[in-house]
């Protein structure tokens, strides 16, 4: 009798916690409109900031030309005005950056939203150290030196890592806590930093090359670089932008997503397809950039909510201000030169990741 | 009948208390052997061969033209900092893994190292420091990293304290992708070769004041060794058991700290021994953390990956941190894999 009962309330423990998480989103359901006027007016203010720091990004540097003069050149351009061709070459620069932002932004939240992880991000989990090991095989081994070229070696390389993390990190019964990723992130860095510098202590054509990229600069591109990677990118985030309520079901937990229709093996592979076309296109373009990926969703969790629905289209927006916004500093912080956007980008990243680390339950974590 | 059992039963546990230390007895004598025999093989045999009596003739003030030079000026240091920077990176790893109780929480895993590599990188680009600057740098950047993580993480526990690690990590090398991005092409190749972790710039004096440094400090890590088996039962169980736990963190963290920042100084954060050295002796040793074991096993490793990159390839003298930095890579992959199932290690 004894023994019956105990059954029955172990088998009766997994209702119970899930009563309190639905009756909380029924609660929620309640405010959806209200936090949906929020949300649209949060969207607004993002894209005003992000035309904002666009017009910044071409208005200021070691030159710089005052918010008039970047929209004459912007609506008539004068070839023969020199601060045109300065707005001109700027141009390159920030739309660089904005593709280079919205990618590790889409792809940040999206791995967040996979790896059910606060602190998923292309950086800490090794996905960038894969597209750099495989860039600089490229230009070592064999003689790459265009962002055409290093392009597939990034696609190859983030994925080859990608899959590697995450595989080691869930097999077991916990599954990928964030220390197990995190720390099979940093096993994979370290192994290809070494292979890395095994390549690069003896050659120093490389090194040159390769230290230029890596600091993760959005200076000195050019448009053929762009268009090289603007067709992944599109993809990528089409692809990302779709699985919002994939996401959400997901956080709930694998079962609960099957039992919401959901397939998340399927979705996962899906959404991992789309954060390696959109981690190897910014990493081949601007290098590896850490922290965007990971700043960006918890910074849109705190405006509206937890949402994938809406921190992946905002996402979209937010990153490509933020990284834009850090190169605009790095470019006038230590004049005459100039800090790296990805420099920036990790100076002011890692406080927050050691941030969000303090503020989780250690259960959590 | 009942005083019987007892005679066996005692007879028993006395059995099973002896058989490990017999165990670890026959470890550290053979483990011994072979970090003799590699350190031999390191000096003797690779690129110039020379024969055992020659070295013997040499060692005994002999000179050899040719032989002399390359031998005593170059393998041999070479070989005994390999030695002394292994043992050191073990003896580090050891305390540290002990200490918060978690295999993956080596220096070079929760930062320290990179700590060491930032400022020492500073030194050079910013303030072009060269020599024993470089290494009072480094051991200043290694102890200001270790006492900012565990003020970060205070009361956060193991795994906090290993995330803090990573995240500090992640900074640090970005301002050493910085520095190196500003620096001559010059410097940048040499700064990459020390980053890597090389044994190639040993010199006799270099080996002098490492080994002084370290024979300064071994002696508080010996001290500590009943405090770090105390704390490793977990902090309550440690106090209950009448340590100061606080004081011991506290002289255990320094030690280490100082025992990973010294090899980093002399010859760069070599990857993944500090790290791979500790749990690989507890293994050996029948799952009991040893420092003298872990010692052994960081100099084996360190003086066979030597000699692996100085010789793997014809030609090509790969720094010795390449060569552990590949083979440490998926020893942690496989460790994290392996923890998983004993449900432990995150």
């Amino acid at each position: 009798m004894r023994s019956t009962s105990a059954v029955a309330r172990e088998s009766s423990t997994p209702v119970l916690a899930v009563v309190p998480s639905l009756a909380a989103a029924g609660v929620r359901g309640g405010n959806i409109r209200l936090s949906n006027r929020r949300r649209l007016l949060w969207l607004t203010v993002l894209l005003a900031a992000l035309i904002l720091v666009s017009l910044l990004s071409l208005a200021v540097g070691a030159r710089s030309i005052n918010l008039p003069t970047v929209a004459d050149a912007l609506l008539n351009f004068d070839p023969s005005n020199g601060d045109h061709a300065v707005v001109r070459s700027r141009i390159v620069r920030t739309v660089a950056g904005l593709l280079v932002g919205l990618s590790l932004g889409l792809a940040g939240t999206s791995m967040q939203g996979v790896a059910r992880n606060p602190l998923a991000d292309p950086g800490i989990l090794g996905v960038n150290a894969g597209a750099s090991l495989a860039v600089v095989a490229g230009i070592f081994l064999f003689g790459a030196t265009s962002v055409s070229n290093y392009l597939w070696f990034a696609f190859l390389g983030s994925a080859i890592a990608a899959v590697v993390v995450y595989a080691v990190a869930s097999l077991g019964r916990s599954g990928a806590t964030p220390v197990k990723l995190a720390l099979a992130g940093a096993a994979m860095a370290a192994g290809m930093g070494s292979l890395m510098s095994a390549m690069l202590v003896s050659s120093q054509d490389s090194l040159e090359l390769f230290r230029r990229w890596q600091v993760g600069a959005l200076a000195g591109k050019s448009w053929d670089a762009i268009v090289a990677v603007l067709p992944f990118v599109v993809v990528g985030a089409l692809v990302l932008l779709g699985t919002g309520k994939l996401l959400n079901t997901l956080a709930l937990g694998d079962d609960m997503a099957r039992g919401l229709g959901q397939r998340p093996g399927m979705g996962r592979a899906i959404s991992a397809l789309g954060i390696v076309l959109l981690c190897g296109s910014a990493t081949a373009l601007a290098g590896p950039i850490a922290f965007i990926g990971l700043v960006v969703p918890h910074l849109l969790r705190g405006l509206v909510g937890p949402d994938y629905r809406w921190l992946l289209p905002l996402s979209l927006i937010a990153a490509p201000a933020i990284l834009l916004l850090a190169d605009v500093i790095g470019r006038v912080i230590l004049l005459p030169g100039e800090v790296p956007a990805g420099i920036l980008a990790a100076m002011l990243g890692a406080p927050v990741f050691i941030a969000v680390v303090r503020r989780g339950k250690q259960a959590e974590l | 009948m009942s005083v019987l059992q007892q005679q066996t039963t005692g007879a028993w546990v006395r059995q099973q208390r002896k058989a490990p230390r017999r165990r670890k007895t026959i470890l550290t004598a053979s483990l011994s052997l072979l970090v003799f025999a590699l350190l031999a093989v390191n000096i003797v045999l690779g690129s110039y061969t020379v024969t055992i009596p020659d070295f013997l003739a040499m060692l005994g003030g002999k000179t050899i033209p040719g032989a002399s030079f390359i031998v005593m000026e170059n393998k041999f240091p070479q070989a005994v900092l390999g030695l002394l920077v292994g043992a050191s990176f073990g003896v580090a790893g050891a305390i540290f893994q002990s200490m918060l109780r978690n295999p993956l929480a080596s220096p070079d895993i929760i930062g320290i190292s990179y700590g060491a590599s930032a400022t020492a990188v500073a030194a050079v680009v910013i303030f072009g420091v060269r020599g024993a600057g470089v290494s009072v740098a480094a051991i200043v950047g290694a102890l200001a990293v270790a006492m900012l993580i565990t003020a970060l993480a205070r009361g956060r526990g193991g795994s906090g304290l290993i995330l803090i690690g990573i995240g500090a990590a992640a900074f640090m090398q970005s301002a050493v992708t910085f520095l190196l991005s500003r620096a001559d092409i010059n410097n940048a190749q040499e700064i990459m070769v020390w980053l890597t972790g090389s044994l190639n710039s040993a010199t006799w004096e270099r080996v002098a004041i490492l080994a002084v440094a370290l024979l300064l400090v071994l002696p508080f890590a010996a001290a500590g060794s009943r405090e770090l088996h105390g704390l490793a039962l977990g902090d309550d169980t440690a106090s209950g058991l009448g340590f100061n736990v606080p004081r011991a963190r506290l002289l255990l963290t320094i030690v280490g700290v100082l025992l990973a920042a010294f090899p980093t100084a002399a010859a760069g954060p070599i990857a993944f021994v500090a790290f791979l050295s500790g749990p690989i002796a507890k293994r050996l040793n029948g799952g009991a953390a040893s420092m003298p074991l872990s010692a052994l096993v960081g100099a084996a490793i360190v003086l066979a990956a030597n000699f692996v990159g100085v010789n793997a390839i014809p030609g090509v003298s790969l720094p010795v941190g390449v060569v552990t930095g590949a083979l440490g890579a998926p020893f942690l992959l496989w460790l994290l894999i392996s923890s998983n199932r004993a449900n432990q290690g995150g």
